[in-house]
């Protein structure tokens, strides 16, 4: 059984009927449950759901602790760029405590947090920042791109043993979409192929993963068949179900909203390098964001973003064999 | 100059159309988003309420001295003299804005009238005052800088780190905490430990062994003379102060927040809109400062009712035209996006 559902229902959804499961789950954040009528604190009280000030470093550093202690905390973000102000308990502090400890500790956290609004939000609310994230052994990283990936994830997340950025896009918070009823998880390390295709394969995440698809049908209509590959956690990477896909169509082209070298498209091309050189019959070829801070007016924001006519392009330059000028 | 009794009648004119000025600026921006749907796009945060926290402090201002606030922007720049039109057209994402489109309602810039920069991440603009505070200190410049930020952003370790900083360096900077009782939806009462104790927020200024006061926000004449002290103690070499001007946004945090092509505008103030206190928000629109300003300017002799009026006309028609202006202006193009990445 399914029930449609918007993506941010699919959210609440995970953490209402985690919390149910388990009482071991704390809930804060800033700017939730303010009143009684929030849903999550009618049901589970004011000491399993929390409103907290604009305290960053307090709320992921206290959830580190309190994740070592016994709790299951899920902190509530908003927007991955509010996490910059604790960085250190993101990257350098959840992720290490575990093997410094010499694996006696563990630390069960979920970081959640919005993404890539791209819709005016300009330079300090509109970034993607997971490629620092991916790349801190220690730290999960769950990007989803559909209401049922979004529950599934983010209750693999939260009984996860360890900390996990969950990161939703905000530009697709009121997609909707089927999402399996009951206890349903998606596991973290299992990529999905959201479009089967024989010619190329695209691989993005989140918000591009509905670009891509958009821009595979465009391509469908003029004969080339694209399939459409998410990872749905870039840690872990599943480098297999990747190049599995590129084995069979031999091309690749890499979707990513990051700038250029703060990419997850980067990682995967250097995997596909190494894994996958010899299936390939074209240049791979990466459509990111340019080297810009995100920029306020519209056609300028449009202008450094990928959107489906760059991917459509990139596809067709990859059919071509054409390698780009650096 | 910090006694109110002091202020010549062409200075309190002179106020009083500044304050007006920020809200019928305001009422525009806010006016857009029914009148001109699509215009404006991302998230715009409104000064009205705070004309007289704002004002107050940017009177007792020298010519040189610097102002950083923070994200919720746009009525600092109006006192210091940016054209209402070139703030307009930011807001609007276009060519003529004073950031060229680039930076929006929550990142306005005007470097040469001492408007450096804002940020839109809660008290690093703290940092960053402390900072111009250095740099008026090494260079003996004279400067005093103005920084002004939410009672929300008191929550933040920029704002304590900042503080201790300029206290042991005796930085000349004036913090002016504008105390609109929330923090984009949560009421004061909800987050801070002061209030909660029933202490004015003020207080902190003596984790740092600082000066901390405050003043009626909705009073522009109080607020004028808190901070007018402090910024004479920086300008002495005394360090900083804390000056907490309390006082009520009038607007809510922002216009609502929406997945495009969704619609969005203003929601009702969050007293309504998540508390349903009506009665709060009607407390606090009756202590409104352009109102209790008026009042008193009117009530002295200081201004007839038709010279207030003729005040209300001229920056009505000021505003219309900063709006006109702004849609006439045209949208960048898109290539210069990759433009001022680096210097
Ligand atoms: C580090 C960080 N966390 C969260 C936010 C989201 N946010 C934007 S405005 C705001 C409220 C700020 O309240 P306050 O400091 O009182 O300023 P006001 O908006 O009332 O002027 C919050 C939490 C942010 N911008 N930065
Ligand atoms: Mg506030």
């Amino acid at each position: 059984m399914a029930r449609e559902m918007m993506f941010a229902e699919a959210m609440a959804a995970a953490i209402m009927e985690e919390m149910q499961r388990d009482p071991n789950v704390v809930f804060y954040g800033q700017n939730m449950a303010m009143t009684e009528r929030d849903p999550f604190l009618k049901r589970f009280g004011k000491e399993r759901v929390r409103i907290t000030p604009i305290s960053e470093t307090a709320e992921i550093g206290a959830g580190v602790g309190a994740a070592m202690t016994g709790l299951r905390p899920i902190v509530e973000l908003y927007m991955n760029e509010f996490m910059l102000v604790a960085f250190d308990q993101v990257i350098n502090e959840a992720p290490r405590m575990r093997y410094m400890s010499g694996g006696q500790v563990k630390v069960p956290l979920v970081l959640k947090a919005g993404f890539g609004f791209a819709a005016g939000w300009a330079g300090q609310h509109s970034n993607c920042l997971y490629h620092t994230m991916m790349g801190i052994p220690g730290l999960k990283v769950a990007i989803p791109s559909t209401p049922a990936d979004a529950k599934g994830l983010l209750t693999a997340a939260i009984r996860d043993e360890n900390p996990v950025v969950y990161l939703h896009h905000y530009m697709l918070m009121l997609d909707k979409g089927n999402v399996p009823e009951g206890d349903f998880i998606v596991p973290l390390g299992v990529a999905d192929i959201k479009r089967a295709g024989t010619d190329v394969t695209i691989v993005a995440t989140a918000w591009m993963v509905k670009k891509s698809l958009a821009a595979a049908e465009e391509l469908a209509k003029e004969g080339v068949s694209a399939e459409v590959v998410d990872p749905r956690t870039l840690a872990p990477l599943d480098v297999k179900t990747i190049v599995g896909s590129v084995k069979k169509t031999g091309r690749l082209v890499l979707v990513d909203q990051a700038p250029r070298q703060s990419s997850a498209a980067a990682v995967i091309a250097g995997e596909v390098a190494e894994h996958g050189f010899g299936y390939l019959k074209a240049p791979v070829r990466m459509v990111t964001a340019l080297d810009t801070p995100i920029p306020y007016s519209e056609p300028l924001e449009r202008y450094v973003l990928p959107d489906e006519e760059k991917i459509i392009s990139a596809v067709k330059s990859v059919m071509a064999k054409q390698s780009v000028g650096v | 100059m910090t006694k109110a009794e002091a202020l010549s009648s062409e200075r309190l004119i002179w106020m009083y159309a500044q304050m007006v000025r920020i809200r019928e600026f305001e009422e525009r921006v806010k006016r857009t988003f029914t009148e001109h749907p699509g215009v404006m796009r991302g998230h715009a945060h409104l000064g009205d309420g705070a004309e007289g926290a704002i004002v107050g402090a940017l009177a007792t201002r020298a010519e040189h001295d610097l102002v950083m606030p923070s994200y919720r922007c746009h009525g600092y720049p109006l006192v210091l003299g940016t054209p209402a039109r070139n703030l307009m057209a930011e807001i609007y994402g276009r060519k003529d804005g004073v950031c060229g489109g680039f930076g929006g309602s929550m990142h306005l810039a005007d470097p040469a009238r001492h408007f450096p920069c804002t940020s839109g991440i809660i008290a690093q603009s703290i940092a960053h005052a402390t900072g111009a505070g250095l740099t008026a200190q090494v260079k003996k410049t004279g400067q005093v800088v103005y920084c002004f930020f939410g009672d929300g952003a008191t929550k933040q370790g920029g704002f304590y780190e900042s503080l201790n900083l300029a206290a042991i360096w005796k930085l000349p900077v004036v913090y002016v905490l504008e105390n609109n009782q929330y923090q984009a939806y949560t009421h004061v009462s909800l987050e801070d430990a002061n209030e909660m104790a029933g202490d004015p927020l003020s207080q902190k200024a003596q984790a740092f062994s600082i000066p901390g006061e405050t003043v009626d926000g909705t009073h522009v004449l109080e607020v004028f003379e808190a901070v007018g002290q402090a910024a004479n103690r920086a300008r002495d070499g005394k360090g900083p102060s804390l000056v907490e001007a309390k006082f009520y946004r009038l607007s809510a945090h922002g216009n609502a927040i929406t997945v495009p092509p969704v619609p969005t505008q203003f929601p009702e103030h969050e007293a309504v809109e998540v508390y349903g206190n009506k009665a709060e928000y009607a407390e606090w629109k009756s202590k409104d400062p352009i109102v209790k300003f008026r009042a008193r300017l009117v009530g002295n002799g200081t201004l007839t009712d038709a010279a207030a009026k003729q005040i209300e006309d001229r920056v009505a028609t000021e505003m219309e035209e900063a709006v006109q202006f702004a849609l006439a202006s045209p949208l960048p193009a898109p290539e210069e996006a990759v433009k001022h990445v680096c210097a």
